[in-house]
């Protein structure tokens, strides 16, 4: 059974559940997936409907569980990166910058200052085609069709230059311990940079005008599936769902890793209302912030070797680590255990999914909302079937 | 002799009218198995003129212009696919486009993703859902012949192991033209009656 359905401790409680006077209703369960176009892959929902109020929500998950984990312990240390890739599909490099970064822990390796920068960029890339991925679908879940296009339009070029760095439009294996796998190619910064401009512009002059002029947009989501802040911490949110509603958390600046600490231009972007349109606003101002970041990681990209020389044959040394990234929906983490010695593979490495976490809060959100909003709260929290799942 | 010692004397000079209009590729968008259509001369298309041709030709010359697909996102195959459908790669070209929410409105099931063990009942169901003629494209490794979880202990080896396939689209995950790729191949069965 999912959450508890007392209120919690809140400002914001759920609506209460009022019979309709002189109506003869009775409850109905309607189920929601596991192939309907809004729950954004095989999720299944079994809502108790009395009237248009939902009673309560049951999520059903594990339409896309594939095993990962146990995957993890079958392959070597390089090749579980490529496994990484496919949990969160949609923002594949901060699964593999979260992968690596646990055998890194573990075996304590200096990364050259340049395959940080690189790791950077590549994340902020991803993080924008993830955001992009998002704003399109929820368009389509509150009724805009036309985002869709437009925000294809820029996830492609994002796409493209990940081509150009490693060969591939996802899935991209290009991580490795103790750096990258590739060296921007030549004339790709300034490629990157013009990018960058068009891509600025467009969230300026497109995506604020598509969706904030939107009259219905704006009525589907100000006000929809608020979440107190109180409510977010109990329910161990993170990422932009947590920052909108007004808790400053941000793995980039409170459990630093790489170079983000010496990043000026990063600012982590909060809201305090806490509905669905504040978690836009987040996730529009992340977009922004994360051009910012690659901007300055251009600037200031030092020169040298992209990945640091651990030999031929590498194994990773006895020991274990909690690795965690900021990921596009909150906080990807990997606690990986290597037995060390002639092993090739990890003993166990257990992966952190935002989305399941995030997922959680779903129950609570819809008790007591209209059945209509049911798709607009759940677009709102950003899951990726393949991150709940694993 | 080797291509090094060729000398610019052997080089055929470019006709245009016979290098170019004539020996233009013959391109299998048309759907119709890499014929190219023949121009009678004479001939010109007005109220008055009468095209034999059989009912099985017409119906499946009609079916494979606009094969509508069961938009069934499972995992990452997805993301392409909505890529494949978006404004840079514009599936609507090849009248695929229309990507439908019911089974009962679809044509094509695109199979694009990991198929579980626990999905693959529901897989199975929504074919069945579909009306007759369908077809089904599986969408990369994991749906062609369960790719890189080929040892999961969770996944389907392949999606032809619960319904017949038409077509293989292969790639992790196949980039947006090979899909379209896909498509059109599709098309070409459709119309041989396929």
């Amino acid at each position: 059974m999912p959450a508890p359905a007392e209120p919690l401790s809140s400002d914001l409680k759920p609506p209460v559940i009022e019979s309709d006077e002189g109506l003869e209703t009775e409850e109905l369960i309607l189920n929601m997936g596991p192939q309907h176009p809004s729950t954004h892959g095989v999720l299944r929902l079994v809502l108790k409907l009395q009237g248009e109020k939902v009673i309560e929500c049951i999520p059903v998950m594990g339409y896309l569980h594939r095993g990962l984990e146990k995957i993890f312990e079958w392959r070597t240390f390089q090749g579980g990166i490529r496994y990484a890739d496919q949990a969160d599909y949609v923002s594949n490099m901060l699964n593999e910058h979260c992968y690596a970064g646990a055998m890194e822990a573990i075996a304590n390796i200096e990364i050259p200052r340049r395959a940080e920068y690189i790791r950077v960029i590549a994340d902020e890339l991803s993080r924008c085609a993830s955001h992009l991925i998002w704003l399109g679908t929820y368009g389509l879940d509150v009724g805009a069709t036309t985002p869709l296009l437009y925000c294809f339009r820029d996830r492609e070029e994002i796409l493209d230059m990940f081509e150009e760095l490693c060969g591939s439009r996802m899935n991209f294996n290009y991580f490795r311990p103790g750096g990258v796998l590739y060296d921007f190619p030549p004339g790709m910064l300034s490629k990157l940079e013009r990018f960058l401009d068009r891509f600025a512009e467009h969230i300026e002059r497109d995506y604020v005008e598509l969706f904030e002029t939107n009259e219905i947009f704006l009525e589907r989501t100000i006000g929809v599936g608020g979440i107190p802040a109180d409510v977010a911490k109990q329910y161990g949110l993170t990422g932009p769902i947590l920052r909108a509603s007004g808790v400053d958390w941000d793995l980039r600046k409170d459990r630093p890793y790489s170079i983000y600490p010496e990043l000026k231009s990063f600012a982590s972007v909060t809201s305090v209302e806490g509905d669905a349109y504040a978690r836009y606003k987040v996730r529009l101002g992340e977009m922004r912030a994360s051009v910012e970041i690659i901007r300055e990681c251009i600037a200031n990209i030092p020169g040298g070797a992209v990945r640091a020389r651990l030999g031929h044959v590498w194994k990773c040394p006895k020991g274990e680590a909690y690795y965690t990234v900021e990921g596009a929906k909150g906080e990807v983490g990997i606690y990986m255990i290597s037995s060390g010695g002639s092993a090739p593979n990890p003993f166990r490495a257990k992966m952190r999914g935002p989305s399941f976490n995030n997922l959680q809060i779903l129950p609570w959100l819809l008790q007591g909302r209209l059945v209509a909003d049911a798709v607009a709260i759940l677009g709102s929290i950003d899951i990726v079937l393949g991150d709940v799942d694993r | 002799m080797a291509i090094d010692q060729k000398t610019p004397t052997d080089v055929h000079p470019i006709d245009f009218e016979e290098d170019v209009v004539q020996r233009r590729p013959i391109t299998t968008q048309t759907g119709m198995g890499g014929h190219e259509p023949r121009m009678i001369a004479g001939v010109t298309a007005s109220d008055d003129n009468i095209v034999f041709t059989t009912v099985n030709m017409l119906v499946n010359w009609a079916r494979s212009r606009s094969p509508w697909p069961l938009g069934y996102g499972l995992a990452c195959c997805a993301i392409e696919m909505m890529a494949t459908a978006a404004s840079h790669h514009d599936l609507a070209r090849f009248g695929a486009e229309v990507f439908r929410s019911s089974p009962r409105q679809a044509d094509v099931m695109i199979v694009a993703g990991t198929v579980t063990h626990k999905m693959a009942p529901r897989l199975r169901r929504l074919y069945e859902q579909m009306p007759e003629p369908k077809w089904v494209i599986a969408m990369g490794n994991c749906a062609s012949s369960g790719g890189e979880f080929w040892d999961s202990y969770a996944t389907l080896q392949g999606v032809d192991t619960v319904v017949p396939v038409d077509v293989y689209v292969p790639g992790c995950p196949p980039r947006p033209e090979a899909l379209t790729e896909g498509v059109l191949r599709l098309r070409e069965k459709i119309f041989k009656g396929g």
